[in-house]
């Protein structure tokens, strides 16, 4: 069965995107990509040293992947802009993820500045992902403006504490017609995995691979639980009861009486 | 309100009566919370937390790994002048320790600049001794534009600023401020800073402030550990980047742990501070803020700056040198203070990957309009090497 995901044009058969901040060593991440199969890699264009073969991330990333640069380290809609502007005049592609953080404390998007920082690039023509903070009315405004997908918080940045936004996020999945990515905060294969039954279109993880006793396993299962997750979305999960139903009713027979 | 106001709301506060009365079992407890308040980032300041040192280093690794990540910032600092015109008893720039003074020219700048870029760090701290006659602000400004040809991140160590002065530095490409306090105990203060404008506390005391009103993206403090006792100067420290930290949200915070090194003088430390007094105050740092920047310089000796590298510290200077066109001058300055870890950028480099640390070189980029056009005119790198 065909199901790809379709983002600015582009159709993806993989659904997990990954980060490579938080390595403990730049040479395990082409790895970690190939075991996880993912087709979108986001890196922080302010650690990106275009001049230095060591230690330019890009050299680790497989020419197959679409590159994701994000605007780390924005404290506003401008910087954001501008550091959108520098990715693409460096060749990074059209592709942003941006980010505005102005809280260094808890690293919480910055959800208006966001706003305003998506809707000049869009006409800019970048194929605009948002990290937000999962509210309605802001993803409908990011919709609005043109956001390819938009991709609000299960919990804060690198604190793997999994899905605490899952009521907010399932709103954003019934409500807004383009594509639902989660965004930080999963921990574990089995928040990935429950994301996607609930309807996300992808997630994202980067701390929780990256900081495993073994990143590329880790990548690897990853991987297989956003596939589960996906395909039970698919398949249609049964209905949550209060009550235990027995699989062979007692009045099963009056059904079977009427066929006759 | 300013932090002064913030300190002298502390600083008759009777803390040796509060550490006297506190049991292991305080400790265990506050270990187990995930909000830590003032008080009980002083408790873990005592003498009966150094008990507990062992459970404070597990959570203290876990909480960096999962903020920051195995991860190391590199940067290395840039003496650009040695003359100075107070006298601060510990120092060796003071102005009446007769040492050799240099500032450097331009052109040496650029000199210095180059030989250190090549070595693959791009972000840089530039230091001068407290003299606006010999490094006026011109001058550090004709510094900053030559620096950012090399550099991606510029942070300053130089004299305090007023609010208007830390804009031009920033509109120059400056992204970072280093500026210790020194001592806290404001009567310790002015009996080691015997002469001169450092002598008022106060308008260092706010100089954070002023810089992060400014629109500093990073802000680094610290106390000089040996001035005073340093249990005392480690709580006003984190009240500081606490204080810091709440009221100004995007300005990142880091606190540096130095203490007291030999340099010209005869100066002795008034306290004594031993490595496990580091790593208790660094450990109490992490627990007492997550998410806080935490510098360790070259001061401190290789081995204990390898074995505390999962104890919260999140950047490190590599390949110092503290004399004034020491890297590629042969008629340097005299040395502020002797560096202790004097292993090369490489050497510092291996022993982070070696010990599962990813070192970084970059961690910010300009977002001047001159900088867009840089990377369109180089053509698109990025697209050369994907």
């Amino acid at each position: 069965m065909e199901d790809s995901l379709l983002i600015g044009g582009r159709a993806l058969n993989n659904r997990l995107f990954i980060g490579t901040g938080k390595f403990p060593n730049k040479t395990i991440i082409p790895e970690v990509i190939k075991e996880s199969q993912s087709q979108v890699v986001t890196m922080a264009l302010r650690r990106v040293d275009f001049d230095s073969e060591q230690e330019n991330v890009l050299n680790y990333i497989p020419k197959s992947c679409i590159l994701l640069p994000n605007t780390s380290g924005a404290r506003n809609a401008d910087e954001a802009v501008r550091i959108a502007r520098i990715a693409r005049a460096a060749g990074c592609g059209n592709w942003i993820k941006i980010e505005v953080i102005s809280d260094n404390k808890y690293l919480l998007p910055d959800n208006y500045e966001t706003i305003k920082a998506t809707e000049i690039l869009v006409k800019e023509g970048f194929v605009v992902l948002p990290y937000m903070s999962p509210d309605l009315m802001v993803a409908k405004k990011l919709q609005d403006v043109g956001a390819a997908a938009v991709m609000p918080l299960g919990a804060p940045i690198g604190t793997n504490r999994g899905l605490k936004t899952k009521e907010l996020i399932r709103i954003l999945i019934e409500e807004i017609e383009v594509p639902i990515v989660v965004d930080a905060g999963i921990g574990k294969p089995s928040e990935a995995a429950e994301a996607m039954e609930m309807g996300a279109a992808a997630v994202l993880v980067n701390t929780a691979i990256a900081t495993a006793g073994d990143p590329v396993l880790m990548a690897g299962a990853f991987n297989l639980a956003v596939q589960a997750g996906r395909k039970a979305y698919l398949a249609k999960t049964g209905r949550t009861k209060y009550y235990a139903e027995a699989s062979s009713p007692l009045t099963g027979f009056l059904t079977y009486e009427e066929a006759i | 309100m300013s932090f002064y106001e913030c300190y002298n709301a502390y600083k008759d506060f009777d803390f040796n009566k509060f550490w006297r009365e506190l049991t292991p079992q305080d400790i265990a407890g506050i270990l187990t919370k995930d909000n830590i308040s003032v008080w009980e980032y002083l408790a873990l300041l005592s003498e009966t937390a150094e008990s507990l040192l062992e459970d404070m280093a597990k959570k203290a690794h876990k909480l960096t790994r999962q903020h920051f990540g195995p991860t190391i910032l590199l940067y290395t600092p840039l003496y650009l002048s040695n003359y100075c015109v107070n006298r601060c008893s510990y120092c060796g720039y003071n102005a009446a320790n007769k040492i050799r003074r240099k500032t450097l020219t331009i052109q040496e700048v650029e000199q210095e600049a180059q030989a250190i870029s090549s070595q693959g760090l791009r972000h840089i701290l530039i230091l001068t001794g407290e003299s606006k006659y010999h490094a006026p602000l011109d001058y550090i400004m004709d510094c900053i534009h030559v620096l950012r040809k090399y550099f991606s991140s510029i942070s300053i160590e130089i004299y305090p600023l007023d609010t208007e002065e830390y804009r031009q530095v920033i509109a120059a490409g400056v992204d970072g401020l280093t500026i210790y306090q020194e001592v806290y105990d404001e009567g310790v203060y002015d009996d080691i800073h015997l002469s001169g404008p450092k002598k008022n506390y106060r308008f260092r005391l706010e100089a954070p402030e002023r810089a992060c009103e400014a629109k500093m993206r990073s802000v680094n403090i610290g106390a000089l550990l040996g001035l005073n006792d340093w249990r005392k100067e480690a709580f006003f420290t984190g009240l500081h980047a606490k204080y810091l930290q709440d009221r100004y949200l995007d300005t990142e915070i880091s606190v540096s742990v130095p203490r007291l090194r030999p340099h010209a003088g005869s100066f002795q430390p008034n306290a004594k501070v031993t490595d496990k007094n580091v790593v208790q105050y660094m450990l109490a740092l992490r627990l007492f803020m997550p998410r806080l920047g935490i510098t360790v310089s070259t001061r401190e000796r290789a081995e204990f700056r390898d074995n505390i590298l999962r104890l919260g510290v999140t950047k490190m200077s590599a390949g110092s040198c503290t004399k004034v066109g020491g890297h590629t001058l042969e008629e340097a300055g005299e040395e502020q203070f002797a560096v202790s870890d004097t292993r090369s950028v490489e050497e510092i480099r291996v022993m982070l990957l070696q010990n599962g640390y990813d070192p970084v070189f970059k961690d910010w980029h300009p977002l001047t309009e001159d900088v867009i056009k840089g990377e369109e005119n180089a053509g698109g790198n990025c697209a050369e090497n994907f």
